[in-house]
């Protein structure tokens, strides 16, 4: 071994606790890469083999009924690959051991042949037999948060009639790989009381008429077709079958959360590092500027021995190596078990065949140069000082820093400090950068922390504000088909009920100009109290008598403002044509959706009164009883009690909390210790000879401690604000990263979050103190006396 | 007192003017004093069973090459050191017995040192590196005042890095004096001056003696510098060999080298 690497060698065990704490944070940084990169690597690579190996549809379309020859006539279509055409509808479910009903989506799947398209996965049992009338598969999700098994009978209600349905397997499908209840978008699904059914074609189709007919098709393109024009040709085969538009995989909804999360993976993968990697950049160039410092003798006498200048500067540089090398060790496989964590996680909202975590060299060695340059970047000042280094000059000491009064002082303010608060006070402003660095890396420690947990306060904020704000119904029902507007008697008549008020769902295509959605317009009651027009803020609107209400997120996808014409095409009436004028906008956090007047959207659908559903109110206790009965009666399709709604978004959020919270504390602690003990280590290093001589003149330990750590506890005070501050900010971009069509992400930061914030930051500066406890008590009284710095 | 009869004959040698009146008070009493490094695998003896007494108010020269043990003895007096075996007492109170925290407060209320190489804070000026010690003294002057006993009084508003070695001697000289200590003890306070500045610092430390009348002792290894003494110690391998009283104290512009 060359006698320059043994130096570096046993340089690094003397300086071994900087370097543990500079790899921790490089760690830290190669970590964020790995996990997050491997979660989403693994989900991207599990959602294309699966698309693929599945057969997932390109096009999809609905309608009212259209005889089964017309899918050659589908198929014919130029571009179009294959064509699966199925029975689809909406079912409500009676679940053992559940009060209340569930509901599901019913898919029938072909008895008597292999599916071309949305290829259905058995994971557990068989297929249902042809020719047998009750044999169901149910989606995975729905099976384990309702603990069925194969044997399970379920009764549910397919048009309108009781039916007894027996399980015989459970399985997933590409189309329902997050299994996306009644339109909802989010994550936050609630599997208990939403599933996904399959049942044979020839047994579900005679339920809903449908005998040699369909009422939704699916489609594969051929390479290199044009999705647009197979969609249009493809509406003007299916409008005279009351078709709805076909859609792309852009718009299905279960590829759309998985896009969406996707997404949000990226922008987090991004983020987390660049904030690890700029501050263990700063700490390596902070230790290394000063390591050079002690050590320009040394340098010198090298250099007098003849070695080049570049051999310096790389010696100088394997300190920085050393430290990825060491953060290589520690973060690589912490990022990979994180990253086996997060993607468990999915697991519970993502159904795929397999979803095997796997760490792709490729990712690690990314990882490692992005940690090695973040190191080299910060050598880079202390190797380049070394290099440059005159032989002569080295051998002798440094000329003494020059001080000077604090600003403030220099403004006339003098006499307001102590000495020991002077002393501190113009250290750091003798060395402005790096002083302002430091309180950079606390801020960032302190952000870091509040930016990555802060989503949680928005998560109950959103839950709180959904579910005891704008939806303050105990339950919701909502109707088979539209049911005259006398079923508000029917609804008083259940036994608890205390107050009704109806609404109705009409779905739509919206449209304005080539740019269009598809949502439910929901007419509400005007004097309605159970559910609400409520904004971001909390704020709660009547809703307008006539036009039409949008929020932000559609009208801004739509690009119409409070006065433009929309064009709305009822989906339910064969794409009958409707224009109404939007008259206002509700900044609402979930969904893009429409509201209107009831009376008004009656009006302008032209069914007369009718209503979809009922938002009810309960007496006390009466939740039970109240569902007993709306169970039984065959117009109502779902009952959803709030509470359990509630109960289910805020578990599941409470899970996804504790991983997440103790990571993200734990690298932020990781990054704020880094900084305050190599902040300390340093200032004992510049000042223990003048710390010492203090120690002789009679300072006890506490009083030079108190100076040492001043400088930390500036840096603190100063880093701690600007922190939070920071971490408010990092939650604008993180919200701005996470905001969609689908729901708005607001920032909303709770004092216990800050609260926690300040408390890592003072915990660790404590760590730190600990750390360096031993080096004060050691300080050597003696030898600072017999020596010239 | 006994202090008298530990050196019976040397106390009538001491001619007029005499410079306090005895008997005197002994500040330090040394007893079988020893001090053993382990430096590796190799044991120095830096002090051999040194008996001493110092007295109130005497300004002492200790001589000795370097490696005799004269900085390991002053180290021990000044309470940043402590023996392998034998006594020190202050005043009556056992340095030997005392702990890490009594030794720092004996430091603080009765020590002044002056150190080689002065040992500024650098950061602070003249005025605020004396005041970093009286704020932490119970009865001191004020830094000006200490400032202007040692000729800075015009420099007081100055960095460490403006001065010259002399003068940040003297600035060390008035930071260890502001405080009223009890004894003030000078490690080789010329070893890094010029001839010049050297006598400026000898000049101030020789003041402090005189006027506020503080128990001093300033090792040198140049025994011209021990004409200015009461009394001249010389150590030599961890033995007292010489304990001699000037018959009068040589005038700092008498000295020169």
């Amino acid at each position: 071994m060359r006698a320059l690497n043994r130096k570096l060698l046993r340089d690094l065990r003397h300086l071994r606790g900087q370097m543990l704490s500079i790899g921790g944070v490089v760690a830290c940084g190669v970590a964020a890469v790995v996990a997050m990169g491997s979660t989403l690597q693994t989900i991207d690579h599990a959602r294309a083999s699966y698309y693929e190996h599945a057969r997932f549809a390109d096009v999809f379309a609905t309608l009212k009924r259209a005889p089964e020859p017309l899918a050659s006539r589908i198929a014919e279509i130029s571009g179009v690959a294959a064509v699966e055409t199925r029975v689809t509808a909406a079912v409500l479910l009676d679940v053992p051991g559940l009060a209340e009903p569930a509901t599901g989506w019913i898919v029938s799947v072909p008895t008597d042949r292999e599916q071309t398209l949305n290829r259905v996965h058995v994971r557990r049992g068989r297929w249902p037999a042809p020719g047998v009338g009750n044999e169901v598969l149910v989606g995975e999700r729905f099976a384990e948060a309702n603990a069925l098994t194969i044997g399970t009978r379920l009764s549910a209600v397919i048009n309108g009639r009781w039916q007894r349905l027996t399980i015989v397997g459970v399985a997933m499908s590409p189309e329902f790989v997050h299994e996306v209840g009644g339109g909802g978008t989010t994550m936050f699904s609630d599997s208990r009381h939403f599933g996904v059914l399959w049942m044979g074609r020839d047994a579900l189709g005679p339920l809903y008429g449908m005998d040699g007919a369909f009422n939704d098709v699916a489609l594969s393109l051929s390479p290199g077709a044009n999705e647009q024009s197979v969609i249009e040709r493809l509406d003007a085969l299916l409008v005279r079958y009351g078709g709805g538009r076909a859609y792309g995989r852009d718009d299905q909804p279960s590829n759309v959360v998985l896009t969406n999360e996707v997404k949000q993976l990226r922008a987090f993968g991004i983020v987390m590092p660049a904030v690890f990697l700029f501050v263990a950049a700063f700490l390596v160039s902070i230790v290394l500027s000063r390591l050079v410092a002690t050590q320009r003798g040394e340098i010198a006498t090298l250099k007098a021995f003849g070695y080049h200048d570049h051999d310096i500067a790389m010696h100088f540089m394997g300190y920085a190596l050393a430290a990825v090398l060491l953060g290589a060790v520690l973060g690589v496989p912490f990022g990979a078990w994180v990253g086996s964590k997060f993607t468990a996680l999915y697991v519970a909202y993502f159904s795929f065949p397999e979803l095997t975590h796997h760490t792709s060299v490729g990712l690690v060695a990314l990882s490692l140069t992005v940690a090695a340059a973040s190191a080299v970047i910060g050598a880079l000042a202390a190797a380049r000082a070394a290099a440059a280094l005159p032989p002569a000059e080295g051998m002798r000491p440094p000329s003494p820093l020059v001080y000077r009064p604090l600003l403030l002082e220099r403004l006339g303010f003098t006499g307001v400090f102590t000495p020991t608060i002077r002393m501190v006070l113009r250290s750091m402003e003798r060395r402005p950068w790096r002083a302002a660095a430091s309180i950079v890396g606390v801020a960032l420690a302190v952000g870091t922390f509040v930016g990555g947990t802060f989503a949680f306060d928005v998560a109950m904020y959103m839950g709180d504000l959904q579910f005891r704000v704008i939806e303050r119904a105990d339950l919701s029902v909502s109707f088979i088909q539209p049911l005259p507007a006398r079923a508000f008697h029917d609804m008083s008549a259940v036994p608890g009920v205390s107050r009704v008020e109806m609404y109705r769902s009409v779905p739509v295509r919206l449209s304005a100009g080539h740019r269009f959605r598809q949502i439910a317009i929901t007419g509400l009651e005007r004097e309605g109290t159970l559910r609400r027009l409520v904004d971001a803020d909390g704020r709660t609107y009547a809703i307008p008598p006539a036009g039409l209400v949008l929020t932000k997120a559609l009208a801004s996808v739509l690009r119409v403002a409070p006065g433009d014409t929309v064009r709305m095409e009822l989906l339910e009436r064969g794409g009958e044509e409707r224009r109404v004028v939007v008259t206002a906008l509700l900044d609402e956090l979930l969904g893009t959706a429409g509201y209107m007047e009831i009376g008004e959207l009656n009006r302008l659908v032209g069914e007369g009164p009718v209503v979809s559903g009922a938002y009810v109110a309960l007496e006390p206790g009466a939740e039970s009883r109240a569902l007993g009965v709306l169970r039984r009666l065959p117009s109502v399709a779902g009952a959803t009690p709030r509470r359990a709604m509630l109960e289910s978004f805020e578990e599941q959020i409470t899970s996804m909390i504790t991983l997440t919270t103790t990571v993200v504390a734990l690298l932020a602690s990781i990054m704020a210790i880094g900084v305050l003990y190599n902040g300390a280590r340093i200032a004992l290093s510049e000042r223990g000879r003048d710390l010492a001589s203090l120690r002789v003149l009679g300072f006890t330990k506490r009083e030079v401690a108190g100076m040492l750590f001043g400088e930390q506890a500036v840096v603190n005070v100063l880093g701690t604000p600007l922190g939070l501050l920071m971490g408010v900010g990092l939650a604008f971009l993180i919200a701005s990263a996470f905001d969609s069509e689908l729901y708005r992400f607001p920032v909303i930061v709770t004092p216990r979050t800050y609260l926690w914030g300040v408390v890592m930051v003072v915990v660790a500066g404590l760590g730190a103190g600990i750390a360096m406890r031993r080096r004060i008590n050691a300080l050597n009284l003696v030898e600072v006396l017999k020596t010239r710095e | 007192m006994t202090a008298t009869l530990a050196l019976p004959s040397v106390a009538p040698l001491r001619a007029a003017p005499p410079p306090r009146e005895a008997p005197r008070r002994a500040v330090y009493d040394v007893r079988a004093l020893s001090k053993i490094y382990r430096m590796g695998e190799v044991e120095v003896h830096a002090l051999r069973s040194v008996d001493l007494e110092l007295y109130q108010g005497d300004l002492v020269v200790l001589l000795g090459a370097s490696g005799s043990g004269k900085s390991t003895l002053l180290n021990i007096l000044g309470g940043l050191d402590t023996p392998t075996s034998g006594t020190v007492r202050f005043a009556g109170r056992d340095l030997t017995a005392a702990d890490d925290r009594a030794l720092t407060r004996f430091r603080r209320e009765s020590v002044g040192f002056v150190f080689q190489f002065y040992n500024l804070i650098p950061s602070l000026t003249a005025r605020e590196n004396v005041a970093l010690v009286t704020e932490i003294s119970r009865n001191p002057m004020q830094p000006e005042e200490a400032l202007a006993m040692v000729g800075l009084a015009d420099r007081a508003d100055h960095f460490p890095a403006q001065m010259s070695g002399g003068e940040q001697q003297r600035v060390a000289i008035a930071r260890a004096i502001a405080k009223r200590p009890e004894v003030l003890l000078c490690d080789e306070p010329t070893g890094a001056l010029d001839y010049e500045t050297g006598k400026l610092v000898l000049n101030a430390i020789a003041t402090v003696n005189r006027e506020l009348g503080t128990t001093t002792i300033v090792i040198t290894h140049n025994a011209v510098i021990a004409a200015m003494a009461d009394r001249v110690l010389r150590i030599s391998s961890g033995h007292i060999v010489e304990d001699r009283r000037n018959a009068s104290r040589a005038s700092i512009e008498e000295l020169s080298w």
